[in-house]
């Protein structure tokens, strides 16, 4: 049942971009939050079905070239993301979802397709295929740990004056600069399955943070013994 | 059957000689290097090797290997039948597979989804059965929607007979644009990659079986064939109970499909069906594994798709060992393991390992399964109390246990 005190997880169009795990991210979500005693509900919001404007945390996930258009078209419209967005919600954008959150992206013959303006960023086709395990070093002002991840994508992902890198890669591509992912207020954008907050404990743990303050420390075994051994099968020696 | 061309007998008689050598050396069954080494000798072989036979081409996302085996069980009630039993789905697979039964006058071949439009137009299959499509290994498989567009393409214009799954929107869309189309009521479990319409992205509304776009005209055609339990409903209305050895919805859905290709064969559902009871086990799929009195039951799955069906089979009373790895052919990325819902194997002791495992632990962690780690398979096993287990393990996990046991059956 809908509650005022609870945690509002809004995971936007699971039915067009939630192809690669991206239900993880609000397993974790959910989780981080219940295991510190606050009362989550989530809402999974169809294609064809408005954005909630009074979420607290924004999810949207990774899919493929048709879905990512559809899936920009349908947001465009209902404006309901850039309501919360205005409001001081927070989002977690990833892969296809990162890109939308741009000013302009690549279509499946890499034609530029108009993004959401939610980022001041633009994406456009690259080269040839990022695929494989990304290790980088994040924006020393968030205070996170090393981000550890697997990227699959072809983006090429310029960050303007309006947001800042999220981290600097150390293995991977990333946004193709050097750089991975990017943030600007409560929004981060990342190109990062895994998916990325169960590889990023902290990162989930920020998102929770900025919508509820200080968090009480977790058990966090499982996750650590994960991200050393992706960290240690991917980095040089 | 025609004399193939001296060239085309050469090299699929070399072909032949390197599978031999690759098995007698060990170093696999042979299906794959035979037809390489065919094929840069001829490289029109696959064209010649399918003249003059009738062929089924068989593509899905889960379930080729099994409804391959299904086909072809049925249809040696006519004659020879040339396939590629062991999974070998690419063009060298198929070289091999034909020239080991050159005088097949049929064929039945296993096809990855991607190669489905080359290998069509190559052999001008007459007949191709339509399965399934979800999502599968991204990293290295191509997209589900493209792949789909691409059998559109493939099918349009030409005279293929189609045996289709109507219950899985993105085959429908697939399949449509062949000149005919037998549909098929097979089922889908999995339908986490088909809530947007194929055609127009707007949203599919479901009622039971039937769909329909709210926003376009596409809709699920009205099915000839169909699953109704445990028997097989065929275009006369007349129902067969399966009563198939191979467990599991999943493989009664496969089970009608290849009923429907061998009728297109001329094959009727009373001779057919026996056939398809014989078979007990599929490349080591459902088969048992013995050692010091645990008898471990292996079942394959290589996507979320497939993970709901191995849990549709394993046994609740029963402990369960879950190994997992991301080698090449398994995808490299374990996001995946995500989109499977772990909760239904809450109250079972269950046991863990796989190159991959910690993984699969923090997954089933946050989905509140509780679970043991082990090193490996053999340790997993040594664990459980003497009797059954069921063993759930994707690609190379499930290769290595079959290896460690011996790879009989």
């Amino acid at each position: 049942m809908p509650s005022d005190s609870a945690l509002r997880i809004v995971w936007i169009y699971p039915d067009l971009l939630s192809t690669y795990g991206d239900q993880g991210n609000v397993l974790v979500l959910e989780q981080r939050a219940q295991r510190r005693g606050i009362e989550t509900e989530t809402v999974h919001v169809r294609s064809a079905d408005p954005v909630p404007e009074s979420g607290d945390i924004y999810l949207i996930g990774g899919g493929e070239d048709r879905p990512q258009i559809l899936a920009t078209q349908r947001l465009r419209r209902d404006g309901g993301l850039h309501r919360a967005i205005a409001g001081g919600a927070a989002m977690l954008a990833v892969c296809a979802g990162y890109q939308i959150m741009g000013s302009t992206f690549g279509g499946e013959e890499g034609q530029p397709v108009d993004g959401i303006g939610l980022l001041d960023i633009a994406s456009s086709r690259g080269p040839a295929r990022a695929v494989g395990e990304l290790v980088a070093e994040v924006d020393s002002a968030l205070g996170l740990p090393t981000l550890t991840g697997f990227e699959n994508h072809m983006g090429v992902t310029r960050l303007g004056p309006g947001v800042k890198p999220l981290s600097r890669t150390v293995v991977g591509v990333g946004n193709g600069d050097g750089f991975e992912g990017c943030y600007a207020g409560h929004v981060v954008g990342t190109y990062l399955h895994g998916p990325a907050l169960a590889r990023n404990p902290a990162l989930a743990d920020l998102l929770l943070a900025w919508r509820v303050g200080d968090l009480a420390p977790l058990d966090d075994t499982r996750y650590e013994q994960l991200r050393q051994e992706r960290l240690a099968a991917v980095l040089p020696r | 059957m025609t004399q193939l061309p001296l060239r085309a007998q050469l090299a699929s008689a070399l072909g032949r000689s390197a599978a031999t050598l690759s098995r007698m050396t060990g170093r696999g069954d042979g299906s794959v290097i035979g037809g390489r080494v065919g094929l840069m000798l001829e490289p029109d072989l696959l064209r010649k090797l399918a003249l003059d036979r009738r062929l089924a081409l068989v593509s899905a996302t889960n379930g080729k290997t099994t409804t391959t085996r299904l086909i072809t069980s049925a249809l040696l009630e006519l004659g020879e039948v040339a396939t590629n039993a062991f999974g070998a789905n690419m063009p060298a697979g198929h070289v091999s597979a034909l020239s080991q039964h050159k005088d097949a006058p049929y064929g039945v071949l296993e096809v990855d989804e991607k190669y489905l439009p080359e290998v069509l137009d190559t052999t001008g299959a007459s007949v191709v059965c339509l399965m399934n499509l979800s999502r599968d290994q991204m990293d290295r498989a191509a997209e589900i929607w493209l792949l789909a567009q691409k059998w559109r393409r493939a099918l349009s214009g030409k005279p293929t007979h189609v045996i289709a799954n109507c219950d899985d929107p993105l085959v429908t869309w697939g399949a449509s644009t062949a000149a005919k189309v037998t549909w098929v009521a097979g089922g889908q479990r999995w339908k986490e990659d088909s809530w947007c319409c194929p055609e127009c992205g707007g949203p599919l509304d479901r009622k039971d079986a039937d769909w329909a776009c709210r926003e376009c005209t596409f809709h699920r055609p009205e099915p000839q064939w169909a699953l109704d339990g445990e028997a097989a409903v065929d275009p006369r209305g007349q129902r067969w109970v399966l009563d198939i050895q191979l467990p599991g919805l999943a493989n009664r859905s496969n089970a009608v499909m290849a009923l429907a290709v061998a009728e297109a064969f001329g094959l009727p559902v009373e001779r057919a069906l026996p056939r398809l009871r014989e078979v007990k086990s599929v490349a080591g799929r459902y088969t048992t594994v013995e050692r010091d009195g645990r008898q471990a039951r292996l079942l394959l799955a290589k996507n979320p798709a497939g993970w709901l069906e191995a849990f549709d089979v394993a046994d609740p009373q029963l402990p369960i060992i879950l190994s997992v790895n991301a080698q090449g052919p398994d995808g490299r990325d374990t996001s995946w393991l995500w989109d499977v819902d772990y909760r239904i194997l809450r109250g079972r002791p269950v046991f863990v390992t796989g190159e991959r495992r910690l993984d699969l632990a923090l997954r089933l962690d946050v989905a509140d399964v509780p679970f043991a780690i082990c090193g490996s398979f053999s340790e997993a096993l040594a664990m459980q109390p003497p009797g059954r287990v069921d063993v759930i393990a994707n690609y190379t996990a499930f290769q290595q246990i079959r290896s460690e046991f011996g790879r009989a059956v």
